[in-house]
């Protein structure tokens, strides 16, 4: 038995997982992209910086035995990655980097609740412009195709914006809490509730209520009416919204996209554009990233960032994707012919699988569609 | 009312299946058979694109959360214990309603350190006691709670309370208000994106039956 939500990948998966693996950090090599590997595990404070709290409870930790510091075993790849490009790299362009690995999470998200996702995901730091959204949004695309996932649904929305109306609102923080939570839900009568016993002013209650009605595709059109008196930074981010909304209707036309205005996924760390894809038949995201300018800070230079990440494992079991076609694997005698061994070295040379038979044992023979065959003074590859 | 997706919604049987259907039917959607007397889980409605599943009351919000089912209606009660994460509970439909109490023996000294309290609303009980900062022990029960005071296996019940006359019967008192309860509209999440037209639709329908009806209990 595994321990709840651990998995392991068994052949012919195993091969499988790993050709889309290939495929997909070639693909992000091609848009270039460094890989970055960073360790599976740090010292808590720097996997945590930026990260608010919604990491936290996330996060396996332990004692380190050499220094007797907290070290926490990384539940998201996104602040190492953060961590290399502020302090490790210190380039002042734009630096793009991808990065695949194993994450844990102590405690299980998702139905099939893998607690130890293969998290792959690719960052653009040190650009703030929408055009970085829009490269990581038609990567983040890009990658689920390669994974053979189409029927992609975008969600899009903007942290920006319940931020600024918060910020108007001057609540404290439990008071914040509960109005975060209600908004998450969608729950109009306690945010009713909620709104009522702030006595906000200027429209704000009816604004941040009026916050869950605003989503579909043409939401767009209308928000910027209804939330004409929410300040400069409420209406900046909705023209953000609108900018990428127009650039990705020229790059990628025709996917269905739909505006969320009250989504804040990973809101304690976003600071902008937040987006996910979703497809039928799975009741949660498949994908998600989002703008988390901040994050760098706590490692002495905040720089803009945008970024996305996948689960590897679950692309792989949601995508239908063609496997590439082998030749059969040629099964070779238990000889120790030098002949024989010279003619098998070469057949592995040219890509062959070539599986030689032990003494007495007849172990991975029955893949085998082929053999070696000894003819006159040759060894010939013929059929089974 | 069009419905250019399908839809499907989980509901259970009784008391808020008998008072949805007065909602539904305002939105044009009629169930073609009974629960009561049908043994089928998967019922068909008047549109060929929408189904109801019937099933347990407890079960809504994880059907829904799954995308099993894309909307639902569960009690705030079944809700509060699912902690509601990963569902949009965008309407309250003013139906099954009741309150969540607590309630205990009358006149009896609570002396027990810690009280001990009995519930099968174990998540809203824990929620209720740490934020008056009182150190309780909860007993999981799935059942007849009003018991528990008067063999002594618990000093308070936090229970559903309609009329009292449970409470009363077996000389219990309601002490403590928690919440008031309804049954709420649920939404999947990927349901709301992926199908927005017709979840709105929908929603806009009972949003508008609910205002319509006098409320019920």
């Amino acid at each position: 038995m595994l321990p709840e939500g651990i998995d392991e990948i068994l052949p012919p998966e195993a091969l499988a997982l790993e050709e889309l693996r290939r495929e997909l950090l070639d693909l992000y090599h091609r848009w270039g992209y460094d890989l970055v590997v960073p360790p599976f595990i740090e010292y808590l404070e720097s996997l945590l910086s930026g990260t608010g709290s919604d990491l936290e409870l996330q996060t396996f930790k332990l004692t380190d035995q050499v220094t007797g510091r907290t070290l926490g075993i990384r539940a998201d790849i996104t602040p190492q990655a953060a961590r290399i490009d502020a302090h490790k790299l210190r380039h002042d362009g734009p630096t793009r980097l991808c990065y695949l690995g194993t994450v844990l999470n102590s405690r299980g998200e998702g139905l099939a609740a893998s607690r130890s996702p293969l998290q792959i995901g690719a960052e653009l730091y040190g650009y703030a412009g929408v055009e970085a959204e829009l490269e990581i949004l038609c990567l983040m695309l890009e990658s689920l195709q390669c994974a053979g996932i189409d029927d992609i649904y975008l969600d899009l929305g903007h942290v920006g914006i319940y931020r600024g109306l918060i910020q108007q609102a001057g609540l404290d923080d439990v008071q914040e809490q509960a109005l975060f939570e209600a908004l998450q839900r969608k729950a109009v009568p306690e945010l009713q509730v909620l709104v009522d016993g702030f006595e906000l002013r200027n429209g704000l209650g009816e604004m941040l209520i009026g916050l869950t009605e605003m989503s579909g595709d043409e939401v767009l059109e209308q928000a910027p009416e209804q939330l004409a008196g929410a300040g400069e930074a409420v209406l900046s981010a909705l023209e953000r919204l609108r900018r990428l909304a127009a650039l990705l209707g020229e790059r990628v036309p025709g996917i269905p996209v739909h505006y969320d205005l009250a989504e804040l996924r990973g809101y304690h760390y976003h600071t902008g554009v937040v987006f996910a894809a979703f497809i039928p038949g799975q009741g949660q995201e498949v994908a998600r990233g989002g703008r988390y300018d901040d994050i760098g800070r706590l490692f002495g230079r905040a720089r803009p960032a945008c970024g996305f990440s996948a689960d590897l494992k679950q692309l792989f079991r949601l995508g239908r994707r063609e496997r590439r076609t082998e030749q059969p694997a040629i099964l070779s005698p238990a000889a120790s012919d030098p002949l024989l061994m010279q003619k098998v070295r070469s057949l592995r040379t040219q890509g062959r699988r070539v599986i030689q038979s032990l003494p007495g044992a007849g172990a991975g023979e029955t893949e085998c569609g082929e053999m070696l065959v000894k003819q006159g003074e040759a060894w010939v590859v013929t059929v089974i | 009312m069009k419905f250019d997706k399908p839809i499907t919604i989980a509901l259970s049987k009784g008391r808020i299946f008998k008072q949805t259907l007065p909602l539904l039917a305002h939105a044009g959607i009629e169930p073609a058979d009974d629960p009561e007397t049908s043994r089928k889980l998967i019922l068909a409605t008047n549109h060929p694109q929408v189904k109801l599943l019937i099933i347990r009351a407890t079960d809504v919000p994880t059907y829904v959360q799954w995308g099993a089912a894309d909307m639902g209606i569960a009690g705030k009660d079944v809700l509060l214990e699912h902690g509601g994460e990963g569902l949009y509970e965008p309407l309250d439909l003013k139906i099954a309603r009741c309150r969540l109490m607590v309630a205990g023996r009358a006149g009896a000294e609570l002396t027990g350190t810690p009280l001990r309290v009995a519930t099968k609303y174990v998540n809203a009980a824990r929620r209720h006691f740490a934020a008056k900062g009182q150190q309780v022990e909860i007993i999981k029960l799935y059942g007849s709670m009003e018991l528990a005071p008067l063999v002594g296996l618990a000093d308070l019940i936090v229970d559903l309370v309609e009329s009292g006359d449970t409470l009363k019967a077996n000389g219990l008192v309601p002490l403590e208000h928690i919440t008031d309860i309804s049954a709420r509209l649920v939404v999947n999440k990927a349901a709301w994106k992926m199908k927005h037209a017709t979840v709105t639709c929908l929603l806009a329908a009972l949003r508008e039956a609910v205002s319509s009806e006098p409320p019920r209990s």
